[in-house]
């Protein structure tokens, strides 16, 4: 019987994996079994962790459920406030000495009642300027930061009331700094958190083993991390926080001064692994490739403030509906017709960039016009760059 | 309790590990740190062959009690070695690391680093200690013998209490917390010596105060068989080292209010 | 020399944003002080015996190397490794100045800003409360400044030694600790040198770490008396020199094999 339960939940779990927007009462049911952990078919699970599945399973579909058919997210964050305290110094010497005796002190609302939830097995960016806000919530939401007001729950918990056990739930890589041992070759360091995390002796040869293989660290491991290149230390840095099976994988600027071809496997292991693990994904990065390729869901912060929480495409369909259409002439001719109803935007040689609102003129009908007036030797349509989106964002909040 | 102590020697051997890849320097720092702590008990040596004694007390039983202090300092110094970069790691936030791992923040600093250099301090105290032992014509009962190793055990516990409050400290201020040194080291120097030499006022502050005489002056007496000067009944000198230990847990219980306190400024 | 100043201001003005620690490091000086003469106290109550010097007499030594403390050869130049271990020492290179001096400087000012922060209130200290005795006489005390100024320079010139070794050590950790455990055994520091027994007495006076402690104290006392302040000057300033070649040889070899690895 339970494990009739078990596979049922298991199989709706990667039918959610893959459709994840329609599959709000699967992800309701996984959040009533916050101690289990995600894993792959090939697992063998213990009694009491089919037993607590099956709770669950009672728990969200029998009579008995308190919330009914209610959803619960499995990061919930209302009304976030913090602030902090900085003290401020007069520059020279005079002021050094001044400080000595009176310091003053201004306030900085770090967050200004942030909410948003997050349901598991998503991918979401959250980005915003330097000083917005972003790693103070990323500090909330990973237990070493308590605010000053508001809720957070995480997996049913409350972060900082229950550090070590929040904290063996969530991984987290920090692109500015290394978790791993510094003077220790990687493969140390993994066997010493497999220690500190308690993981168990086969799910960490499995974690570890596929993670080798898949972010390409078999040479690095009897290597110092010290002697790592940046690249191949975030590489391992990453395996280091999923080594555990973390249920939300928090992500701080994580491709900051990587190389390119670092970024495009680092990119690529995070979309796979989400897709194969459903774990949840938080990002927080400057590079707007990084939440193109990566995310679904794009949250904005300014200022303390949640600005704008959507799909990527919203998000553009919110600050502009404009698109752009880019025609190659055949020749370099000076004489060239566009629609009355669109705009050049700019012209480079014999490339031209025209500007055009959807609602006002369809993109089809603006190519038959535009090709049966020129000669055409190429063209395609495309959206403004992101980060000019993103700016334009800033900037309203701004004025 | 089990499985904190096999994570806290799993952290020491990878420590030590990690130190051993710097084998020069490390050689280099013990050779200083072992010309300056043998200079310390040598100092004391100059002394008693220039006046013979000090105040009735003769020159075994003052290296006896320096052996049982340097040793006890020793063990802490080497333990809490993460409590002392603390104020560091908080500056550049490297805490978050440790608060971001599933275990107590106190068990995580403590097999932070063990430095073996630190444990430099441990010879002249051994020798000195071996050396007072042969010529003291002591009564080795297993009495005598287990309340070395207790007071050893409630010296480290003082010792490493103290630097862990210092540490503690830190997470209210970034100054420079050089103060406290005059407890711990300063600590050392005065207990090194027979509490009674000192001037009253100051002798109660290193036993009621910071009560580090109770770790080694009282025990170390009772295993002399040397009457008090001061005059405490032997059944003190024996229960005293176990105020180090309870000094421990109280420093503990207060670095965790510090915790929480750094969890809720961030800073 | 304006470069002398510009890095002592400048050194002064960090010092300064530590509001407690100047107050705090006093505090640790003066405890320490007070710890010292307490035993010092019990040894001198213990003997009627004649000593090669008076009680009170190493008190006021106690007080004086409490005082100056910060200008002992110590630590290494924080900056300075940091700008080794990231290799950023082949843009040194590129200065117009002479690489030496200006390391030289450096280390002066190390020494002396630390010192004087903590020399001036500390000596106050002591004169008021724990009754520090002044120098025996106005000659006396025109010594002890001519020679506690060779003291801080003799300091500079080991430090530049030590800096110097970084250039093979990266650390540096290593020499330092084990320079500054004979600095502290044989200036004076741990115990006034005349209380060392009578045979080895020869051996510290050859030796260069006297001059950083010692020898001005004395001359303070008057315990060393004016007619042989030149020779002490002398022993001083051959020491000095020497730590200047030294450093100077032992850096132009560091640099010459830093030019041919190209690094």
């Amino acid at each position: 019987m339970l494990s009739i339960i078990w596979i049922a939940y298991r199989i709706s779990f990667r039918f959610a994996a893959r459709f994840r927007s329609s599959t709000v009462s699967v992800c309701a049911l996984y959040d009533c079994v916050p101690h289990t952990r995600w894993q792959t078919a090939d697992v063998d699970l213990s009694l009491t962790r089919h037993l607590k599945l099956a709770v669950g399973c009672f728990r969200a579909f029998g009579p008995s459920n308190p919330h009914g058919y209610h959803v619960m997210s499995q990061i919930i964050i209302e009304d976030l406030i913090k602030q902090f305290r900085v003290s401020e110094r007069d520059a020279g010497m005079w002021g050094a000495i001044r400080g000595i005796v009176k310091r003053r002190y201004h306030t900085i609302n770090a967050l200004d009642g942030v909410s948003f939830s997050i349901e598991p097995g998503e991918l979401v960016g959250y980005i915003g300027p330097n000083g917005a806000g972003k790693s103070t919530t990323v500090k909330v939401m990973s237990g070493i930061l308590v605010p000053d007001a508001g809720r957070c729950e995480i997996l049913g918990r409350v972060p900082w009331r229950n550090r070590t056990e929040h904290v063996g739930r969530i991984g987290v890589v920090f692109g500015q700094r290394t978790q791993l041992w510094w003077d220790l070759p990687v493969i140390e360091s993994f066997d010493l958190l497999r220690d500190i995390y308690r993981i168990p002796r086969n799910e960490y040869a499995r974690n570890r083993d596929e993670f080798i293989a898949v972010l390409n660290i078999e040479a690095c491991l009897d290597v110092p991390v010290r002697q790592l290149s940046l690249g191949q230390r975030m590489r391992c840095d990453l395996a280091a926080a999923l080594l555990h099976s973390p249920d939300i994988l928090f992500l701080d600027e994580p491709t900051i001064g990587m190389d390119a071809v670092s970024k495009l496997a680092f990119r690529e292991f995070i979309k796979q692994f989400n897709q194969k693990r459903g774990t949840t994904v938080i990002l927080t990065t400057h590079d707007m490739d990084d939440i193109e390729v990566i995310c679904d869901r794009v949250m904005i912060i300014n200022d303390g403030k949640i600005v704008s929480d959507g799909t990527l495409d919203e998000l553009r369909r919110r600050v502009t509906l404009e698109r752009r259409l880019v025609v190659e002439l055949v020749d370099n001719v000076s004489e060239h017709t566009i629609h009355p109803l669109a705009n050049l935007a700019s012209r480079d040689g014999k490339r031209i960039h025209i500007q055009f609102d959807p609602h006002q003129i369809s993109a089809a009908d603006l190519i038959a016009h535009v090709t049966s007036q020129n000669q055409v030797q190429d063209l395609f349509v495309e959206n403004p760059p992101i980060e000019e989106t993103i700016a334009r964002i800033y900037e309203d909040q701004a004025t | 309790m089990l499985d904190s102590l096999f994570i806290y020697r799993r952290f020491l051997a990878v420590s030590l590990r990690a130190q051993m890849q710097y084998k020069a320097s490390f050689l280099m720092q013990l050779g200083g740190r072992l010309i300056i702590t043998a200079g310390e008990f040598m100092a004391i040596l100059v002394l008693f062959d220039r006046f013979d004694s000090l105040i009735g007390w003769n020159v075994y039983q003052v290296a006896f009690i320096y052996g049982v202090v340097n040793i006890s300092f020793a063990v802490a110094d080497a333990m809490t070695t993460g409590f002392d970069l603390f104020g560091d790691m908080v500056k550049t936030g490297d805490f978050d690391r440790i608060l971001i791992r599933p275990r107590s923040t106190a068990l995580q600093l403590a097999g932070q680093e063990l430095t073996l250099r630190r444990i430099s301090r441990l010879t002249p105290g051994l020798v000195a200690l071996t050396w007072a032992a042969m010529n003291l014509d002591l009564n080795w009962t297993f009495a005598n013998a287990s309340l070395l190793m207790v007071s050893v055990a409630g010296g480290a516990s003082l010792f490493a209490g103290l630097i862990v409050l210092q540490a503690t400290l830190a997470f209210w201020t970034t100054e420079t917390l050089e103060m406290m040194n005059t407890l711990t080291y300063g600590g050392v120097e005065t207990t090194q010596y027979p509490i009674n030499i000192y001037r009253p006022w100051f002798r109660n502050f290193f036993t009621f105060g910071i009560p580090l005489a109770t770790v080694s002056y009282f025990p170390a007496l009772a295993i002399m068989g040397t009457p008090d000067p001061l005059g405490t009944p032997l059944w003190f000198q024996y229960t005293a080292p176990a105020i180090g230990i309870a000094f421990l847990i109280g420093s503990l219980q207060v670095w965790r209010i510090g915790v929480r306190h750094y969890l809720s400024t961030g800073s | 020399m304006i470069s002398y100043w510009a890095i002592v201001s400048a050194r002064f003005r960090s010092l300064l944003q530590y509001r407690s620690a100047a107050l705090a490091g006093l505090v640790t000086q003066i405890v320490w002080g007070m710890i010292r003469v307490m035993i010092f106290q019990a040894f001198y109550s213990s003997t009627n015996a004649e000593q090669p010097m008076d009680g009170s007499d190493v008190e006021t030594y106690i007080w004086l190397g409490q005082a100056f403390l910060a200008a002992l050869p110590w630590n290494i130049d924080t900056d300075l490794r940091s700008l080794i271990r990231s290799g950023g020492i082949g843009y040194e290179l590129i200065r117009p100045v002479d690489l030496y001096s200006y390391w030289l400087s450096r280390a002066l000012s190390w020494r002396t800003a630390p010192m004087l922060m903590r020399a001036i209130p500390l000596l106050i200290f002591a004169f008021v409360v724990m009754g520090m005795s002044p120098p025996v006489s106005w000659a006396a005390a025109a010594a002890f400044f001519v020679s506690m100024c060779a003291a801080i320079l003799l300091s500079s010139a080991i430090t530049t030694f030590l800096n110097v070794t970084m250039l093979w050590t990266i650390t540096g950790d290593g020499v330092t600790q084990m320079t500054f455990g004979l600095v502290l055994i044989f200036s004076g520091m741990l115990v006034p040198l005349p209380l060392y027994p009578d045979w080895s007495q020869p051996i510290i006076n050859a030796m260069p770490f006297r001059g950083l402690v010692d020898t001005p104290y004395r001359l303070y006392l008057g315990h060393i008396p004016v007619s042989e302040f030149a020779g002490v000057l002398t022993h001083q300033l051959v020491w000095i020199l020497a730590f200047i070649v030294a450093g100077r040889i032992a850096m132009a070899r560091a640099l010459r094999r830093v030019v041919v690895q190209g690094g």
